[in-house]
């Protein structure tokens, strides 16, 4: 049976057709993994069992009765838990919601639905999405199935990690300044951000609304190729939404990168750790061996994104959790009159990290202080923005690490491993968030055991560009595969 | 001597939309409904919901605005004010704070036979909050309070007025005259007591003369134009006291108790929020084709000024009826089609400004709500000219199609209100009257023309009303003129 484990879902979906495998087998066989290993490696922060032996078996029969069925049906997926689950209690990995039940669904969700994907759970993130490690979580941290001392990464650690353990063969995730690419880097998968809009975000429990983009974790870019296919498209639901002409992204998985123009912004390297240097400068060499013509380039504003980045975030942050309030829904805490309520709910429901965010968020956006920083940030993220897109003009993408180093050790129970738990880690990847642009991380080889990501960055609804030099990379070598080394897996 | 002073008023004016679903999701408007009723998770806040914008609500606002001789930003924008209160689903509210959709207009009001123009600074688009309900008399001292959300993002328009006014006189004009003008656009119902217009008033006195402004006040809680009107005065008497006394005016914002009939401070600057405004990445900016504002100039009705100008030119009403008549459009289009009906104006005036207007005002009645119709108007003023009733009888008979909405002919019927022009039936009882009376007769023939009225009445009295005054009158001083 583990053999099944750690296939792609269009592997997957070859047996199932042939009738190789049953839907009913496959799930029961990745519940039997999350059963094995998510005691250690906790990155969900539930598993929907039931239904999801409910709908395999739903779909067993459908296959029988001959019934055509999509790419993504019957694959075991899970969704990070800031994704709204109609009837499934979706925490956010927050004590204030801790027993909200979603009247709808995220719009995402409906489309895996419509997709027939099988869901299997939750997933462990940093609470409300701010963190870079899941230790800001309120539940607990998420390990990386690499080296269960290391982080799986944030704020998605927990979707991450759920597919490099193979306890799933794809999930979802948002990504406001790099919370699904960095986990991905982290834990040796792909995850990719697509342009900002492409990918409805209605359903997504907002952290950093003009940052926050669904993504995807897949196995390979083939999946993330299928899976971007099924969630994208414009929503009458969110307004931000847009309608792309270039979905058609499988189209875009050619192994053949002759004659593409790559981009090596400098900056992206300066302070990068030798080993992950030495990966980036081993997938330019590769790249330049396939035809591709790669350039050394500068962006000299890229120092000021995460400043940038982390005034923005916190503003709109502070804004949007506001509501959780204990008036409507989640977490009350009862008190004399309403000033103490809103004070004790809020006090105890979010924790260390939220609470800094808001009180950032609070000053920056404060009548003294917004010329100085909140607007201030504005501009910087305009000239960012124009930065990238100009030097997009000239290259076809961009090549960079995704983090400057691999995943960094735990702190341990309660402690967050920054002194302000901050999202430093975020650096390399925050730039494409500011800008819109999508961007993709992919495995390149380990350093201590540990998972070395790299990223592509393209031009505003440039995914199939990214999906092509990053297949094209999978095709010529073996690093963008990683097996976890994990118990059941040795 | 005592300093004279002038009051600076500005008025700050928020307006419900008459759109059918509210501005960022698809519940209904309606007014009323049990509480929560008109919910959905947009509009209660729940994570991970996104706000729509409704085009209907934009449509609005810029025919408001155009209606109100406002410029119309071709770029205008959403922002969040940020502040916490349980009628407040997310703890902002969505407004337009740097970039609103309309800027720059005016209204002209009249008092006295004075015309003025009132200058609004800008129109902004936002959302209304819920309603809470307090089991006590406000959040700090109630044992409990429930929160209605119904009215949570139904939209509204707020008009701020530059402080161009002087007195309540003129406040209470400018904010009669914004209803017309709204009304007339259809943009909204303006019920200052269903909620649906409401009105917060800045005020400050400075010595007659100056032109610098003092410390103002913001005045809240005003449900009528009656209590603006009041409240206004009230708060001149109040800060013209402290002033007097040597003291100074607290920048603060203080309710109106209608009870009481006093003003009393809510909260100072001082614990004033910071909202923190910030552009909603929710929501992209609006944008404007010129072309669609074209369109929605070109639909707009006639608006009260040039109506009333219309009346007094073509009908001949006098300016303080045409005023009256075209205060809304409801009663502008009755008088229209009511003209339109029995061609005599004037007299369509009259009956509108007495009893129509008087039996309205009497049962807090709206002209959509009557059940009289111009069709039924003109009917009883056919009636009344063709000679068949009395003036007398014809007030009867429209207090009863106030009431019942009977036609005026059946009601006639019913009553048996025949009056009689006949003038063989008559000259019995003139004859007979006159016999009865040889005073008023001896009176009259010796000149007292008045005494002439004294015997009609008696014919009336004698006919039980019925009788034709004005063939009475003709009889009479035919008879005694014999």
């Amino acid at each position: 049976m583990s053999s099944l484990l750690g296939l792609t879902a269009h592997q997957l979906q070859g047996l199932l057709e042939k009738k190789e495998l049953s839907c009913a087998e496959l799930v029961k066989a990745h519940l039997a993994k999350i059963e094995e290993s998510d005691g250690e490696i906790k990155a969900f922060t539930r598993v929907t069992r039931e239904a999801a032996l409910e709908q395999a078996q739903a779909m067993d029969a459908q296959r029988s009765r001959g019934e055509g069925l999509a790419p993504l049906a019957g694959i075991p997926m899970a969704l990070s838990d800031n994704l709204c689950t109609k009837g499934i209690v979706t925490t956010c990995s927050s004590r204030m919601l801790e027993n909200f039940r979603p009247p709808y669904n995220a719009t995402v969700v409906e489309k895996l639905q419509e997709a027939a994907a099988v869901l299997l759970g939750k997933c462990n993130l940093d609470e409300f999405g701010l963190g870079d490690s899941t230790e800001s979580s309120a539940f607990f941290p998420t390990r990386n199935p690499h080296d269960l001392q290391a982080s799986a990464g944030g704020a998605c650690g927990g979707a991450a990690a759920a597919v490099a353990a193979q306890e799933v063969v794809f999930a979802l995730g948002s990504d406001a300044g790099g919370s699904v690419r960095q986990p991905a880097a982290f834990c040796g998968v792909i995850g990719l951000k697509p342009t900002y809009g492409l990918v409805s975000g209605y359903g997504l429990i907002a952290a950093g609304s003009s940052l926050d983009q669904v993504g995807c974790f897949t196995r390979d870019f083939t999946d993330g190729a299928l899976v971007l296919e099924s969630i994208c498209g414009a929503d009458v639901q969110d307004s931000n939404s847009v309608s792309s002409p270039h979905t058609d992204f499988t189209k875009h998985l050619v192994n053949d990168v002759k004659g593409l123009k790559i981009g090596l912004p400098k900056e992206y390297i300066e302070g990068v750790a030798p080993k992950v240097k030495t990966a980036y400068e081993q997938a330019v060499a590769k790249l330049e061996e396939l035809g591709a013509v790669c350039e050394e380039l500068s962006l000299p504003h890229t120092k000021y994104a995460l400043p940038c980045y982390e005034i923005v975030l916190a503003a709109e942050a502070s804004s949007n959790l506001a509501r959780y309030d204990g008036v409507r829904y989640g977490l009350r805490v009862e008190a004399e009159d309403v000033e103490s309520m809103y004070n004790k709910t809020r006090g105890q429901g979010f924790g260390e990290e939220a609470k800094k965010q808001i009180l950032f968020g609070t000053y920056v956006l404060s009548a003294q202080q917004y010329q100085d920083y909140y607007l201030k940030a504005l501009k910087v993220r305009t000239l960012i923005k124009q930065e990238l897109e100009q030097a997009l003009e000239k290259y076809d993408c961009l090549l960079t690490p995704t983090t400057p180093t691999v995943a960094f050790n735990l702190a341990g129970k309660g402690k967050n491993h920054h002194g302000r738990g901050g999202v430093q880690t975020h650096g390399l990847t925050c730039p494409a968030s500011l800008a819109g642009l999508p961007a993709v991380s992919f495995p390149f080889g380990k350093a201590q055991g540990r998972p070395i990501g790299l990223q592509l960055i393209g031009r505003a609804f440039g995914e199939g560009m990214l999906l092509r030099v990053g297949y094209t990379l999978e095709q010529n070598t073996d690093l963008t595969q990683l097996s976890p080394a994990v118990k059941g897996e040795r | 001597m005592a300093t004279a002073y002038e009051a600076v008023i500005g008025l700050e004016v928020h307006v419900e939309l008459k759109t059918n679903t509210k501005i960022f999701c698809s519940c209904t408007t309606e007014f009323g409904g049990d509480p929560n009723t008109h919910v959905c998770p947009g509009c209660l806040g729940f994570p991970g919901t996104l706000p729509v914008m409704n085009k209907k609500a934009v449509e609005y606002a810029v025919r408001a605005g155009l209606a109100l001789n406002c410029a119309i930003n071709p770029y205008s924008r959403f922002d969040r004010k940020n502040y916490f209160y349980p009628d407040l689903p997310t703890a902002y509210q969505i407004s337009q704070y740097f970039h609103p959709i309309c800027k720059e207009g005016y209204v002209e009001i009249e008092l006295g036979g004075k015309k003025k123009k009132i200058r609004i600074n800008r129109i902004h688009l936002e959302e209304d909050a819920g309603k809470l309900l307090h089991s006590g008399s406000s959040i700090t001292s109630s044992q409990y309070s429930m929160a209605d959300y119904n009215r949570a993002s139904v939209p509204l328009i707020e008009i701020v007025s530059e402080p161009d006014m002087r007195s309540p006189e003129e406040a209470r004009a400018y904010l009669e005259k914004l209803r017309a003008i709204l009304e007339y656009t259809g943009v909204s119902d303006v019920k200052m007591e269903q909620g649906s217009l409401r009105c917060d008033a800045n005020i400050s006195l400075r010595p007659v003369g100056s032109t610098e402004f003092g410390t103002k006040t913001e005045i809240k809680n005003m449900n009528s134009f009656r209590s603006l009107q009041r409240a206004l005065e009230y708060e001149i008497d109040r800060q013209q006291d402290v002033l007097e006394e040597g003291g100074t005016i607290i920048q603060e914002t203080r309710g109106w108790d209608e009870e009481k009939g006093i003003t009393s401070s809510m909260r100072s600057k001082e614990e004033a929020t910071d909202y923190r405004y910030f552009p909603d990445p929710n929501l992209p900016p609006i944008v404007l084709d010129p072309a669609w504002i074209k369109t929605i100039k070109a639909s707009l009705p006639e608006l009260p000024d040039a109506r009333k100008e219309r009346l007094v030119k073509e009908c001949g009403l006098s300016e303080y009826d045409a005023g009256i008549i075209t205060s809304s459009r409801s009663l502008a289009e009755f008088f229209d089609r009511t003209v339109v009906l029995f061609n005599e104006p004037k007299t369509v005036a009259n009956w509108m400004m007495g009893e129509y207007l008087r039996l309205l005002n009497a049962e807090g009645l709206e002209v959509s709500e009557s059940k009289v119709t111009p069709e039924k108007l003109a009917a009883l003023l056919k009636l009344q000219a063709d000679g068949k009733i009395s003036g007398k009888m014809a007030k009867v008979v429209f207090e009863e199609l106030f009431n019942t909405g009977k036609e005026p002919e059946t009601i006639v019927k019913e009553k048996g209100m025949v009056q009689i022009s006949d003038t063989g039936a008559l000259e019995e009882i003139v004859m007979k009257v006159l016999a009865a009376n040889p005073q008023s007769v001896a009176d009259y023939q010796a000149g007292k023309e008045k005494a002439i009225g004294f015997l009609v009445g008696q014919v009336m009295k004698e006919t039980k009303g019925q009788a034709n005054p004005g063939i009475v009158n003709q009889l009479l001083k035919k008879k005694l003129s014999e």
